[in-house]
């Protein structure tokens, strides 16, 4: 199971990249999206997959009776989604106030930071 | 209380005597810049006393810090569990001196910044939040450097990362909007490999806390994939410090935000990144950092003549100072890839040093472009007569950034070179000094064109040109301006003529680094 799990996590992984290197904003901001879900993935497959058991300890015992699945991966998921939610919130509208202001969603077009006519430093007093 | 008594022994999970009141330190900074951030909120709309709110939480913070680093001095490694969970069950917040002397730094750089921006930030800038992403700022850099547990320092990570994107975009400007789409994707991306990173760290050795970490990989015979983690983690945190290769979203946006926002960003975003690599190098994976080392060393050397080289060539002297923030990085990488206990030393020295004299450097640029009304080489000048203390200022503060005695910046890099040489790696040696070399003929000619001309570009010597229209006397610059950059600069000044203190600190922080045996001690009892 962990393989398979492996496997996929491999393949988002690779799809996000490829996403990433794009020039078009949106699709960055896709990769970004699938990269926070790869990496959530890869945090349960790293807690190994289990038969699924809540950890729930029964009445008067003090320690569960058979194996049960981790919690812990589980609690950091839900922190990590927590968190890519909101920055891809963020991220929507950065991209479109992009958008709005420059007018492109072109990586190679947004140069208002850095101007493509390079002027020299001056190079005497 | 009798009903719910049981007959479980909890010591065996649980801490059961009370916390020391000393110890309370240690969450006291993160405490207050959250409830300073989510008071300053509710003020949102009281833009004149936001500041004041800011300013006594930060001074509160200021003294707290002090306190900690005094109490981690005298007593060794701090260690403060949430919920009283004993580790590696509940997150630990530890404070070794690294931590402490960075937290403490920082707060510094973030009072002075905000003190700084009750005059340069605008009025309906300051009701879209400066003062709480200040706060919430300060708020993930200090969790970042007390934490004791990887998982949360990628949540500070988180913390520090929207309060900065919140502050980036403050103006609502085209050009801050675009270096915001570079500086926020590039950073999104590096903290996500650092949690991918984290998971897989997790899935290895089962454990979060990161003293247990380093007490577990030290036991791991299969060196394999620790290797590749150190890799991943070190490729996060490079992206993170800015280090060259993946260096470019720094100087594509450091110069679109306010100044006192590039400040704050500058003097602390990038050494978080450092500190990171410090404690994962050096505390979890020291087998990985002498793997590494060579790489380390390369891109440290890459990254500082990238850096002095990328200053000598701009003309925007805005961006002139991101290009110098990155050649610090270079020398505090270069501190990781020596790796002896006198070069980390340095490396912990230049990163207080390079927390105080970055967020003063672009404090100087707003104070240059206020008295100019340029931030071009070309048309800067004529700064000499009308404000001879800026000029001072300047000149200490440039030639301390070039690593010249007897300022704060030479010590740093005397300790590094010292180390290099004394760990038989010449070759870095070498880099740091061409480096200071190009930054010194960087600066240098920053401060003869901005001060010692008298106008633009082509003005004859002994020629006073009259100032740019829009530009302020000296007269008229506020004590909210000349405050920061005086107490900065002093700062600066005193520990170059008395290091010692500052060096033995840096020494006890290096030595708790290469040897946790402190550290794992103070986690888990016993050595304290």
């Amino acid at each position: 199971m962990e393989t398979l799990f492996s496997v996929l996590v491999g393949i988002l992984f690779a799809g996000s990249i490829y996403l990433l290197l794009s020039r078009k904003l949106v699709r960055i901001l896709l990769g970004i999206a699938i990269l926070g879900n790869a990496v959530n993935l890869l945090i349960f497959t790293a807690g190994r997959l289990t038969r699924d058991v809540p950890p729930i300890i029964p009445l008067k015992s003090y320690l569960p009776v058979e194996a049960t699945a981790n919690p812990l991966p589980q609690a950091l998921v839900l922190t990590a989604i927590v968190i890519s939610f909101s920055f891809l919130a963020f991220f929507l509208v950065l991209g479109y106030r992009a958008y709005q202001e420059l007018g492109t969603d072109d990586l190679l077009d947004m140069r208002v930071a850095e101007p493509k006519e390079h002027s020299e430093p001056p190079l005497g007093y | 209380m009798a009903a719910t008594k049981t007959t479980v022994d909890i010591t065996a999970a649980m801490v059961t005597e009370a916390v020391p009141l000393a110890d309370w330190l240690l969450v006291a900074p993160v405490l207050l810049t959250m409830a300073g951030g989510a008071i300053s909120i509710i003020f949102r709309k009281k833009s004149a006393t936001q500041p004041w709110i800011a300013i006594t939480t930060i001074a509160l913070v200021i003294l707290s810090n002090i306190g900690l680093l005094n109490h981690v001095l005298t007593n060794g490694v701090v260690t403060m569990v949430m919920g009283s969970w004993l580790p590696p069950f509940g997150i630990a917040f530890t404070a070794d001196p690294l931590g402490a002397l960075l937290a403490l730094t920082a707060s510094v750089a973030t009072m002075c910044v905000a003190v700084f921006a009750m005059n340069s930030i605008a009025e309906n800038e300051r009701r879209y939040g400066f003062y709480p992403f200040l706060l919430m700022l300060l708020c993930g850099v200090t969790g970042s450097f007390l934490t004791g547990d990887i998982f949360n320092l990628y949540v500070w990570f988180e913390v520090l990362l929207i309060s900065s994107f919140g502050m980036q975009i403050l103006g609502n400007e085209k050009v801050q909007i675009d270096g915001a789409v570079k500086y926020a994707v590039l950073n999104l991306i590096a903290t996500t490999l650092f949690l991918a990173a984290t998971g897989l760290l997790y899935g290895l050795v089962g454990t979060l806390n990161m003293a247990d970490i380093a007490g577990k990989l030290k036991a791991f015979d299969n060196s394999g994939p620790m290797l590749g983690l150190a890799t991943l983690y070190f490729l996060a945190f490079a992206m993170k410090a800015a280090a060259f290769p993946v260096n470019f979203w720094l100087p594509a946006s450091y110069h679109t935000p306010r100044l006192v926002v590039a400040a704050i960003f500058a003097g602390l975003l990038t050494k978080v990144g450092v500190y990171a690599l410090l404690r994962v190098m050096l505390l979890l994976m020291p087998e990985g950092r002498d793997w590494l080392a060579s790489l380390i060393g390369i891109v440290a050397i890459a990254t500082m003549l990238t850096g002095s080289l990328g200053a000598l060539a701009q003309t925007d002297i805005r961006r002139l100072m991101a290009y110098l923030v990155i050649a610090g990085i270079g020398a505090m990488m270069a501190g990781i890839a020596v790796g002896n206990e006198v070069a980390v030393s340095g490396a912990i020295f230049y990163s207080m040093h390079s927390v105080l004299i970055m967020t003063a450097l672009y404090l100087l640029v707003a104070f240059m472009f206020q008295m100019s009304g340029t931030f071009s080489l070309r048309e800067i000048g004529g700064l000499y007569i009308r404000t001879p203390l800026g000029a001072g200022i300047g000149l200490i503060l440039l030639l301390a950034v070039a690593g010249l005695p007897p300022f704060s910046g030479f010590w740093a890099k005397l300790l590094l070179v010292a180390g290099a040489l004394e760990a038989g790696r010449g070759w870095v040696a070498a880099g740091i000094l061409v480096s200071g070399l190009f930054t010194t003929i960087a600066v240098g000619r920053l401060w003869i064109f901005a001060f010692w001309r008298g106008g633009n570009e082509h003005t004859v010597d002994g020629i006073q040109a009259l100032p740019i229209a829009g530009s302020s006397d000296a007269a008229d610059i506020s004590w909210s301006i000349w405050l920061p950059l005086i107490v900065l600069t002093a700062l600066i000044f005193v520990i170059g003529i008395l290091p010692e203190t500052m060096m033995s600190i840096t020494e006890n922080g290096a030595k708790t680094l290469i040897d946790p045996t402190a550290y794992i001690g103070s986690v888990f009892g016993g050595i304290r």
